[in-house]
């Protein structure tokens, strides 16, 4: 068995939140797909509720606290990435944006990622289509085809949801699961490790 | 080890008042302040440049001429001076000029400068910041070194037989350090010619400082310089102190609160947590200064950002008195006692021109270009 790191986003405010619910069924889903592809899985989730101060303080400083810096660190070195955000006036909510917002350049580039949201009423959905993935294509992350949507008849059903939801949960999983598990575990690259070009190829580029 | 103060020349609301200072009084403060440096045995005061309010700074060797003047021992330095949006040609008379006039108390720090309309403002643009720094302090050294230059690069018009003037003093031009908060190839470039590293070391976590040097010591050890903790370290450091730290805290939250760059975020206790400011007592300004040398090092130079976020002159001459009697004295023996005896000290003009062989007048005479017969041999013939 090899092993993988999950990371999980949630953007979800109230609590509890259906944001953060179809986040743990996304995961689960996705921790036993990779599962039936021989992949153990350690999961990580962040919760941005908790970090809505540290993000506005990272837009004004810069940096972030030692507290988000831990929740970025989580994000970008996972080997997977789900991200779930309630749908605010037509988009992502902003607290969501602000998380991707403040992360390096290039850290998602080649991510495998799953991307859902939540909201009141179904006529939400396409969101997802016109601003998450658009977001991720700009972070050059590997987003799965299907992104799952969740509104408020979807859980009617109860704890379980509703079977249409269930089958969308368990397609989208199966496909993060696929690029997670085709994909080498790969470290986290080192601006500070010894420069690939020298310094004296620095000089001639610039033709000083 | 230099202990000293660095400006960033803002002209800012004070918060407690609702004044804001006029240029011309914010300018003399600042030429108080560096009289002040001098005068509470502090060695060494820098002054940053800038091109766009709310800053006064645009031309530091006209203050730093003036400082001077006005002092003996301060050795004089900036906070930055932009190696992007400069030209080259012009920092190089510039800062000879100065170097002269201060009989060889001067050095340089480089810096980017991170204002995108700056760029355009002096013909450049800051996509291409790394590369013009490295193209124009190549071509800078080679105007302080060689008399006569020809160069053609990307970013300047070519040279032909152009000579700086005047030439360094003693023939050895001032020392330069290089400044950068994350950015690899500036201290990789700093290392590779043997000059220092500075990391401002204020408004930002101490791991972007630590990654940095660390990274600077073993890329100039790579090039030949010296051993990687025989490599030329400056950090800056943000304080406010008061005798009782209870005192500074409540005096300063509102500066800090209402702060260029950092306000309306973080609460004091947050930031000092997370970045070296320190607002407290002498004591603890000590502490947490010695507390440095854990994660860079033994280094050659601090300095200190006193002046900034709309503090008043008179607050900032009473921080400068806490720094020259209770602070820098105990720095100072601490911080040598700890350092081993293969470190070097910061360089300085006395330094440098002993490391070259003594001082030599580096004078260039004109020529004429037919006879090639200059001015003095004609007066002797």
């Amino acid at each position: 068995m090899t092993t993988r790191t999950l990371a999980v986003v949630s953007a979800g405010l109230a609590v509890p939140s259906s944001t953060r619910l179809l986040a743990d069924r996304l995961t689960a889903a996705t921790v036993d797909a990779l599962g039936e592809r021989g992949v153990t899985v350690t999961v990580e989730v962040v919760e941005l509720r908790e970090h809505a101060r540290d993000l506005a303080d990272n837009l004004v400083t810069g940096f972030p606290s030692a507290a988000l810096r831990a929740s970025v660190d989580t994000v970008v070195g996972a080997d997977g990435l789900i991200s779930v955000t309630p749908i605010f006036s037509a988009s992502y909510s902003g607290l969501f944006k602000t998380f991707f917002d403040v992360l390096e350049k290039d850290v998602l580039t080649g991510k495998p990622a799953l991307i859902a949201a939540t909201a009141g009423t179904a006529r939400h959905s396409l969101a997802l289509e016109h601003a998450l993935r658009p977001l991720f294509a700009y972070l050059r992350a590997t987003v799965a085809p299907t992104a799952v949507f969740a509104a408020s008849e979807d859980w009617a059903g109860g704890e379980a949801g509703s079977p249409a939801l269930t089958s969308r949960v368990r397609r989208a999983a199966g496909e993060l699961a696929d690029l997670v598990a085709g994909r080498p575990p790969a470290p986290p690259a080192d601006p500070f490790a010894d420069p690939a070009t020298s310094f004296e190829d620095l000089l001639r580029g610039s033709g000083g | 080890m230099q202990f000293g103060v660095f400006t960033v020349s803002d002209i800012t609301t004070d918060p407690t008042t609702g004044r804001t200072p006029r240029e011309a009084d914010r300018l003399k403060a600042v030429l108080a302040i560096a009289q002040k440096a001098e005068e509470v045995g502090l060695d060494v005061f820098a002054l940053g440049e800038h091109h766009n309010p709310p800053f006064f700074s645009s031309s530091p060797t006209t203050t730093l001429a003036w400082i001077a003047a006005r002092t003996e021992r301060l050795q004089l330095s900036t906070s930055t001076t932009l190696i992007t949006t400069n030209d080259p040609v012009k920092i190089a008379e510039d800062y000879a000029m100065l170097q002269h006039l201060a009989d060889g108390r001067v050095d340089l720090m480089m810096g980017r400068g991170n204002t995108g309309p700056v760029y355009p403002w002096f013909g450049q643009d800051i996509r291409n910041g790394i590369e013009l720094a490295v193209e124009n302090y190549a071509l800078l050294r080679r105007l302080w070194t060689e008399d006569v230059v020809d160069w053609q690069g990307k970013y300047r018009t070519p040279l032909q037989g152009f000579t700086s003037t005047p030439r360094p003093l003693d023939g050895v031009p001032p020392f330069v350090w290089h400044g950068s908060i994350r950015s690899p190839q500036i201290a990789e470039q700093a290392a590779y010619y043997g000059d220092g590293f500075f990391s401002n070391h204020i408004f930002w976590p101490k791991e972007h400082t630590q990654k940095m040097v660390e990274f600077y010591r073993r890329r100039y050890e790579h090039y030949g310089h010296g051993g990687a903790d025989q490599a030329i370290v400056g950090l800056g450091g943000q304080v406010f102190m008061r005798k009782n730290s209870q005192d500074a805290v409540a005096e300063f939250r509102p500066y800090f609160d209402n702060a260029p760059v950092y306000g309306h975020g973080p609460s004091l206790e947050d930031f000092s947590r997370e970045t070296p400011l320190t607002v407290g007592s002498p004591q603890q300004v000590i502490d947490r200064t010695l507390g440095f040398r854990d994660y860079v090092g033994d280094y050659q130079r601090q300095l200190f950002l006193v002046d900034h976020a709309g503090l008043p002159l008179k607050t900032v001459l009473e921080q400068l008195d806490l720094l020259g009697e209770e602070v820098v004295p105990v720095l100072r023996k601490e911080f040598a006692a700890l350092k081993p005896a293969h470190v070097p000290d910061a360089p300085t003009h006395a330094s440098r021109v002993a490391a070259a062989g003594g001082a030599r007048d580096a004078t260039v005479h004109a020529a004429d270009d037919v006879t090639g017969r200059t001015v003095e041999a004609g007066a002797q013939a």
